[in-house]
C-alpha cells in the first residue's frame, strides 16, 4: 500500500520576504507507522505539523495525505477528517461546556445525521477511557484529561492519521504518560497512524522512527536506538538523549563495554548485569 | 477557587419547566411579559402573582430565589414608584402638602409601573432559573435561524455564546492568577481613588487581553482543524423537540391571557 | 530570614457545596540558603503551599512566621515581605504587559517607590542575572521575544524586588532541554552565588536530583517526607506509591541492587552510578 503522508520537497514561509521556516522537507510516513518528530522550541516542527492536515499549504513542494494533496482547496475537509489534530493546550482546543458535546463538534461539522452520533461519540471516549466524564464540564478536568477528550473528538471523526502538535508539552509527568499510552494504544490496536510531535526524548523513544527537525530541515531520521547514539549532534541541536543512552557512553568511555544503543532503565539493567552480576 | 462558579443564575433541578423546549420557554416568557403589561387592576396582579407562583411550585424553585433576583433592583423600584408618585400631577388629588403634590392617578401609576417591573424581572427569573445558559443559547440561535433569510448571523451568534460560555471559568481562573503574580511583583489593586485603580487595572488587563486573543487564534485553528466551516451543512448532536409538555405550557399561558382579558372586561 | 509553618491548613470556599482541603497541617522550616526542591503530583497542594509563603493566601488555620514574624497579623506590612520573598508563578511569561522590557522589569521596583537611578540598577542587575542583554533587549517589546526569553523577563521582574528567598513554580514546564537547563543553570548561580534561598516546585526528579539540597515531598495535600536528595530518592518503594517515581539512576540503581549486584542504596545521579558501576568494573575486569 502507498504511504500514508508524503511530504515531498516542501519549503514553508510565514510571510512573503521573511526567511523560511521549512526548507526542502522530504519525509514518507507508512500507515500504521508511529513517527516522532523531534526539535527545539523555533525549529519548525509545528510547522510542519500544521502542514500535514492543510491548516498550512507549503509555498513549495507538496504535501499528500491518504492520497490526497493539500494544495486541492476541494478535498480540506476530506484530509482534516483523514488526519486529524491535537494541540498543545489543552484549553484552548476545547469548544463545548460538556465532554460528549465536544467530542460532537467534529461530527456536526461533518454533517454527520444525529442519530448516529451516540454510538460514535460513546466508542470514541471509550476508547480513550473517558466515557465516566460524558457529562462532565471540561474545565473540571485535569490536563491529560482534557488531550483525552481532545483525542476522542478526533477519533470520533474516524481518522486515519493523528497529528500531535505538542500535545504533553504542558502537562505534567502522569498527563503526559497517559496521553502517550492512550495514542500507542491506538496506534498498536487501531492501526492509526501517529506523527507524534515533541520535544522529549523519553516521548521519541518510544516510537518506530524518529525525525529530528532544526532549522527547518531534516537533521537526521531513523530508529531512536539510531538518532541517540548521535549524543554530541543532538546536543547541539539544543536537545538531548535519553539518561541512560548518556550513561551507556560514559561508562563506555571508562572502558565497560555496554552497547551504546540502550534507551531504557530495564536495558541498561540487562546490559550491566551481563558484565556484574554474581553467576550462580 | 473559581473554578466551582455556577453561570448565570440557572437553578439545576429536574422539573417540568426545566424540561420545556428553551424556544418555547423564551416565546411564553415574552408572552407573558405582554400579558403583564395588559393588567389593569389589582386584581389582574393577584392572578399574575398566582400564576408566577404555581410555576415556580411546578419549576422546583424555591419562590424566595425569585425574590431574591428582586434585591438587588430595589433602590430602581423605590425610585420608580416615588417617581410616579411625585411627578405626575395629572387626575384628582389626593394629598397636598407643601410642595408635595399626590393624586390618585401617580399613585394607581406608580403602583401598576413598579409592579409591572417586579413582574418583568420574576418572569425572566423563571427563564434563566429553569434553562441552562447553553440550552438558552440554543434557543435564541433557534429562534433567530429564520433571519438567516436576510443574512443575519443567527449560527455565529449561537456559537459565539456557547464559546463564551466555554471560557468564562478559564479567563476567570487566568485573571485569578495574573492578579496573584502582579501582587507578588509589589501591585497595589485595592487602595487609592479611582484614578489610580483604574491604572492598577492595566497590569491585569493587558495580560488578559494578550491570552484571550492568544486563546482565540488557538481556538480558531483547533476547530478548523476539526473541520468547522460555519453553519453550513452541520448537523447537531443536541436537537431541539416540542413535546406535549410545550403545548401544555402554550395552552397555560393562553389561559392566563384570556383570563386578564376577561378580567380587563368584567371589571 | 528562616520561614516557619505551623500546622497549616488552607480549605478552598470553606461552608460551601464546593469545599476542598488544599493543604492540611503543614509545618515545615525553612533556612537561609537551602535549595529546597517541593516535589508531588498535580492536586498535592504544592502550589497552594507555596503561594502561603509570601501571603498571597491566608491559612485557614495555622501559621506561618517570616524571621519569627507572623505573616498574616495584623500589623504585618505585606508588600515589604512579599519584596521579600519573591514568587515565580507557573509560565510567568503570561503576565508581561508593558511596552518594552525595561519597563516591564521595571514594574515590581517602581511599586517600591525606589529612585529612578535605583530601579534602573536593578533592572540592568536582573537582566544580567538572567542572561539578557541589556542593550540588545531593554527597549524591545517583551511581545516580540521568543518564549524562552520571555519566561527570563518575567523571572527579570521578580528578581528586581531583589528578594531574598526565591519561589519559582515550575520555571521550566513547556520548555526544551536548551531552554530548561538555561533556567535551571540561572537558578543555580543565584542560589550559590547570589545567596538566594531558593524554593522550586518541580515534577522533574531528575533536575531536581541534580539541585536541591533537601526536597519536601507532597500528598493528598500533605508533607508525607522531607529530607536530602539522598534521603528521599533511596526510598524507591514509597515514591512509587505516590505515583512521583525517582530519577532514572536511582531506579537503575535499585533493579540493579534487586539482581545482586552489590551497590550502595542512595545512588541517584548519573555521576554517582558511573563512578560506582565502573569501580566496579574495575574489580571484575580482567586487564
Amino acid at each position: 500500500m502507498d504511504e500514508r503522508i508524503k511530504v515531498d520537497q516542501v519549503s514553508f514561509t510565514y510571510e512573503e520576504g521573511a526567511d523560511p521556516a521549512l526548507t526542502s522537507i522530504d519525509m514518507k510516513v507508512q500507515p500504521g507507522e508511529f513517527v516522532a518528530v523531534l526539535g527545539h522550541n523555533g525549529s519548525g516542527k509545528s510547522t510542519l505539523a500544521k502542514l500535514l492536515n492543510a491548516l498550512y499549504i507549503p509555498t513549495e513542494g507538496a504535501v499528500i495525505v491518504c492520497g490526497l494533496d493539500t494544495r486541492d482547496e476541494s478535498r480540506v475537509w476530506d484530509i482534516r477528517q483523514q488526519a486529524g489534530m491535537i494541540f498543545q493546550n489543552p484549553d484552548n482546543q476545547i469548544v463545548a461546556t460538556v465532554v460528549k458535546e465536544d467530542v460532537a463538534f467534529g461530527l456536526e461539522n461533518l454533517g454527520v445525521p444525529t442519530e448516529d452520533m451516540p454510538a460514535r461519540i460513546e466508542s470514541a471516549l471509550a476508547a480513550v477511557r473517558m466515557n465516566e466524564f460524558a457529562d462532565s464540564a471540561p474545565h473540571m478536568l485535569s490536563g491529560g484529561q482534557k488531550q483525552r477528550v481532545a483525542i476522542a473528538g478526533i477519533l470520533a471523526m474516524e481518522p486515519s492519521v493523528i497529528i500531535a502538535d505538542e500535545a504533553t508539552a504542558m502537562l505534567d509527568p502522569s498527563g503526559r504518560k497517559e496521553v502517550l499510552d492512550t495514542v500507542r494504544r491506538l496506534n498498536r490496536q487501531k492501526g492509526i497512524t501517529v506523527v507524534w510531535i515533541t520535544h522529549f526524548m523519553e516521548e521519541a523513544a518510544q516510537a518506530d522512527r524518529v525525525v529530528v527537525v532544526n532549522q527547518g530541515r531534516i537533521a537526521r531520521m531513523g530508529s531512536p536506538r539510531e538518532v541517540f547514539q548521535h549524543i554530541d549532534e543532538m546536543r547541539d541541536l539544543h536537545l538531548d538523549v535519553p539518561h541512560m543512552t548518556a550513561l551507556a557512553a560514559e561508562l563506555r568511555k571508562g572502558g565497560m563495554p555496554i552497547p551504546q544503543d540502550v534507551l531504557t532503565v530495564e536495558e541498561m539493567a540487562q546490559e550491566v548485569c551481563k558484565l556484574l552480576c554474581p553467576s550462580d | 477557587m473559581l473554578k466551582n462558579i455556577t453561570m448565570g443564575q440557572y437553578y439545576p433541578v429536574d422539573s417540568f419547566v426545566h424540561r420545556l423546549d428553551p424556544r418555547i420557554k423564551i416565546v411564553l416568557t415574552i408572552a407573558f411579559i405582554v400579558a403583564v403589561f395588559m393588567v389593569h387592576s389589582l386584581v389582574g396582579y393577584a392572578i399574575v402573582l398566582g400564576f408566577v407562583y404555581l410555576t415556580s411550585r411546578m419549576a422546583n424553585i424555591p419562590f424566595r430565589m425569585l425574590t431574591k433576583g428582586l434585591k438587588p433592583l430595589r433602590f430602581i423600584l423605590v425610585l420608580t414608584f416615588l417617581l410616579n408618585l411625585f411627578f405626575s400631577t395629572e387626575g384628582t388629588t389626593l394629598i397636598r402638602l407643601g410642595f408635595i403634590h399626590i393624586t390618585h392617578q401617580g399613585l394607581s401609576q406608580a403602583v401598576h409601573y413598579s409592579l409591572r417591573l417586579m413582574f418583568l424581572v420574576v418572569g425572566t427569573s423563571l427563564l434563566t432559573l429553569t434553562t441552562s445558559p447553553i440550552m438558552l443559547s440554543d434557543g435564541i440561535e433557534m429562534l433567530l435561524s429564520p433571519l438567516k433569510r436576510f443574512h443575519f448571523p443567527a449560527h455565529e451568534l449561537g456559537m459565539m455564546m456557547s464559546i463564551a460560555l466555554r471560557f468564562i471559568p478559564t479567563l476567570l481562573e487566568e485573571t485569578d492568577k495574573i492578579q496573584k503574580a502582579q501582587m507578588a511583583r509589589g501591585a497595589d489593586f485595592e487602595s487609592g481613588n479611582l484614578l489610580q485603580r483604574a491604572k492598577a487595572m492595566v497590569p491585569l488587563l493587558v495580560p488578559l487581553f494578550v491570552s484571550a486573543f492568544r486563546r482565540a487564534g488557538d481556538l480558531a485553528m483547533a476547530m478548523e482543524a476539526r473541520c468547522y466551516h460555519g453553519g453550513e451543512h452541520r448537523t447537531r448532536l443536541r436537537v431541539l423537540k416540542i413535546t406535549q409538555k410545550d403545548f401544555i405550557a402554550c395552552a397555560a399561558m393562553a389561559g392566563l391571557i384570556l383570563l386578564i382579558v376577561v378580567e380587563g372586561i368584567i371589571l | 530570614m528562616p520561614i516557619r509553618l505551623n500546622n497549616v491548613t488552607h480549605t478552598y470556599s470553606e461552608g460551601s457545596a464546593f469545599q476542598a482541603t488544599a493543604i492540611r497541617g503543614v509545618n515545615l522550616t525553612i533556612e537561609d540558603g537551602e535549595f529546597i526542591a517541593v516535589i508531588g503530583h498535580t492536586g498535592s497542594g504544592k502550589s497552594t503551599l507555596v503561594q502561603h509563603l509570601n501571603g498571597l493566601l491566608k491559612p485557614t488555620d495555622g501559621q506561618i512566621l517570616i524571621d519569627g514574624e507572623d505573616l498574616n497579623g495584623e500589623k504585618t506590612d505585606r508588600r515589604r515581605i512579599r519584596q521579600k520573598v519573591g514568587l515565580v508563578f507557573q509560565y510567568p511569561e503570561y503576565q508581561l504587559f508593558e511596552e518594552t522590557v525595561a519597563k516591564d522589569i521595571a514594574f515590581g521596583p517602581k511599586n517600591l517607590g525606589l529612585s529612578d537611578e535605583e530601579i534602573d540598577q536593578r533592572v540592568r542587575r536582573a537582566m544580567a542575572h538572567v542572561h539578557l542583554d541589556y542593550d540588545k533587549y531593554a527597549e524591545r517589546s517583551p511581545f516580540e521575544l521568543s518564549g524562552g526569553q520571555m519566561r527570563r523577563v518575567a523571572i527579570a521582574g521578580v528578581l528586581a524586588m531583589e528578594p531574598k528567598v526565591l519561589i519559582l513554580d515550575e520555571p521550566t514546564a513547556g520548555l526544551d532541554p536548551k531552554g530548561r537547563d538555561r533556567i535551571l543553570s540561572m537558578v543555580r548561580d543565584l542560589h550559590a552565588q547570589g545567596g538566594v534561598t531558593v524554593i522550586m516546585v518541580s515534577h522533574s526528579m531528575d533536575d531536581v536530583a541534580r539541585l536541591a539540597t533537601r526536597l519536601i515531598v507532597m500528598s493528598k495535600g500533605e508533607v508525607v517526607a522531607t529530607g536530602t536528595p539522598r534521603e528521599i530518592f533511596r526510598q524507591v518503594e514509597m515514591m512509587e506509591k505516590i505515583h512521583l517515581g525517582v530519577p532514572e539512576a536511582a531506579k537503575l540503581c535499585a533493579v540493579l541492587r534487586e539482581k545482586g549486584i552489590d551497590l550502595p542504596d542512595d545512588l541517584y545521579t548519573p555521576d554517582q552510578l558511573r563512578e560506582a558501576l565502573l569501580a566496579k568494573w574495575k574489580e571484575v575486569s580482567p586487564c
